[in-house]
């Protein structure tokens, strides 16, 4: 499906700013991403880590700069379901009246008809999706209902129910049990052999060491970007977080 | 005794029916509280309450130039209404001044402008009854109006029930998978103006506010799934009209706080004894709920 001179990178951002009303939130920022490549992305609270994902998403316009989702311009792959977002927990108002099902359905809108009237492929696909995130006993439960993790898992499940071949993640792995951890580790070395393309926002440093092939460091820009073992390096990070050495952001133990 | 009894309720029920105003009143009232009980499941899961109470007050200009130029007051008031939103987006955009603050600076400008026209311009407009509702006295052509309207909002809601859904919940999903966002911003918008409008006939500009949250509040302390939250919603706000309007009749009470009365009990309600959320939880005593 992808043209042929730019099947080289699924997600091509090209020196991308993003502002809001004046304040510069993200600038120069470029990111290039194969198929089957996982790439974690670092930086401070307010370092423009959901900026990038607004970004990427299209939830924000960017204010200079492009972006090529499999060499198409972004709305392209918004209409393919090409980009499936997974919220950070706060992101999303867990009293919503809606269950397990709904919201995985969710993940199926964009494919359906203008009621939005599940087929029976999109039936088959949620239940594909939440069977993969172990969710099948909680299917009509109501997110409020749910842990934090099996919360997580919900929104993963949209995602793999849209049959998205990028995948952002805003903090998949704060607030969840290690269970979820297990899970989402796992998932990700599928999605990985699937060939997908993975972009995941993290605090946590193990994380980052275990399976991103390839760290992204912003702050407000790219200060560093390339293979995990080559760009992970105190000096890099400390840059990142304005000076601060990652001991004392993350304690010791990371 | 017994039969006694049930004359009586059935003297109660029926004889405001007899009465040509009062079917009218009921069969407007009811359309009015469904539509606006409707709406009202998704500016509750919004967060848009202040919202609709600033497109409320702001429709009142717009309601009175109509009537001064012989025009349909609807179309006044939408124009209003949705103007009044607009002017929200740019002075928060263009100023450091809070969200919040700005609702409450322009709809109260509104509203002002609204009541000096009527003072200004000597027409037979009833101040009255634009401000509280007049339920009692809806003409023809207002009948027509209303009607009319409430079809267009409930087709538009049901349409697009889902994606509202989706835009309330999670609208940078929506956005993801290729749903236009901005649309349905402006649909619910303009469906918050129409519904705003033909809330004012029957409980009158300042409470119509009420027909457009407290349905939808109430809703949603009894239940966890949206489809169900949109039926409780419409039909407690059909209910609290019917009652209202009965104690209007009976106890020669205003009509228009009357409804939103009964609204407010039936949240009262809600909030005491929900299953799940009231302040009494009574999840055991309900022993089939899961």
């Amino acid at each position: 499906m992808e043209k042929p001179n730019y099947q080289n990178y699924r997600i091509d951002a090209e020196n991308i700013c993003v502002d809001y009303n004046g304040k510069v939130a993200l600038y120069d920022a470029n990111l290039r991403l194969k198929p089957g490549q996982i790439c974690g992305l670092v930086g401070m609270n307010g370092a423009g880590k959901t900026t990038f994902f607004n970004a990427l998403t299209g939830f924000v316009n960017i204010s200079k700069g492009k972006i090529r989702i499999n060499g198409e311009p972004l709305r392209a792959a918004q209409k393919d379901q090409t980009i499936a977002y997974v919220p950070q927990s706060e992101g999303i108002d867990s009293q919503f009246p809606v269950n397990v099902w709904d919201v995985v359905m969710m993940g199926r809108y964009g494919s359906m008809n203008i009621l939005r009237c599940p087929r029976e492929s999109d039936v088959q696909a949620v239940k594909d999706a939440i069977r993969r995130v172990d969710l099948t006993d909680f299917l009509s439960t109501p997110i409020g209902n749910l842990s934090g993790g099996q919360r997580k898992r919900t929104f993963l499940a949209r995602a793999i129910a849209q049959r998205a071949s990028i995948l952002l993640l805003d903090e998949p792995f704060t607030g969840v049990d290690i269970r979820t951890e297990k899970l989402i580790s796992e998932l990700f070395i599928q999605f990985k052999n699937e060939g997908k393309t993975i972009l995941l926002s993290t605090h946590d440093m193990i994380h980052v060491r275990e399976f991103c092939d390839l760290v992204l460091l912003i702050n407000k820009t790219v200060v560093a970007y390339g293979e995990t073992s080559e760009v992970f390096t105190p000096e890099n990070i400390t840059s990142t977080f304005g000076g601060i050495s990652p001991d004392v952001l993350f304690g010791p133990e990371s | 005794m017994e039969p006694f009894l049930l004359s009586s309720i059935n003297t109660f029920v029926t004889e405001p029916l007899t009465h040509d105003f009062m079917r009218k009143a009921l069969f407007m009232s009811s359309l009015v509280a469904a539509v606006c009980g409707l709406l009202s499941s998704y500016l509750t899961l919004k967060g848009w309450a202040l919202m609709g109470d600033a497109v409320s007050h702001s429709v009142m200009p717009g309601v009175v130039v109509a009537y001064a130029l012989g025009l349909p007051f609807s179309l006044g008031a939408f124009i209003f209404g949705v103007g009044s939103v607009a002017l929200i987006g740019f002075v928060k955009q263009k100023s450091r001044v809070k969200e919040d603050t700005v609702i409450g600076l322009v709809f109260t400008g509104f509203f002002a402008l609204g009541i000096v026209l009527v003072s200004k311009i000597k027409s037979n407009i009833d101040l009255h009854s634009i401000l509280f509702g007049s339920p009692l006295g809806i003409s023809l052509s207002d009948v027509k109006q209303t009607v009319l309207i409430s079809l267009l909002v409930v087709v538009l809601l049901s349409v697009f029930r889902k994606d509202l859904m989706l835009y309330c919940f999670d609208p940078r999903h929506a956005k993801t998978v290729g749903i236009n966002v901005l649309f349905l911003h402006y649909l619910l918008l303009t469906c918050l103006s129409l519904a705003a409008v033909v809330g004012l006939q029957t409980v009158g500009i300042i409470l119509v506010v009420a027909m457009l949250i407290t349905p939808g509040a109430t809703a949603y302390l009894l239940t966890d799934q949206f489809d169900n939250m949109t039926m409780i919603s419409v039909f407690s706000a059909i209910i609290s009209s019917v009652i209202g309007i009965y104690c209007s009749f009976w106890f020669d009470l205003e009509t228009g706080g009357s409804i939103v009365l009964a609204q407010t009990f039936i949240f009262l309600f809600a909030f005491l004894f929900a299953p799940r959320y009231g302040i009494f939880k009574f999840k055991k005593i309900f022993s089939n709920y899961k």
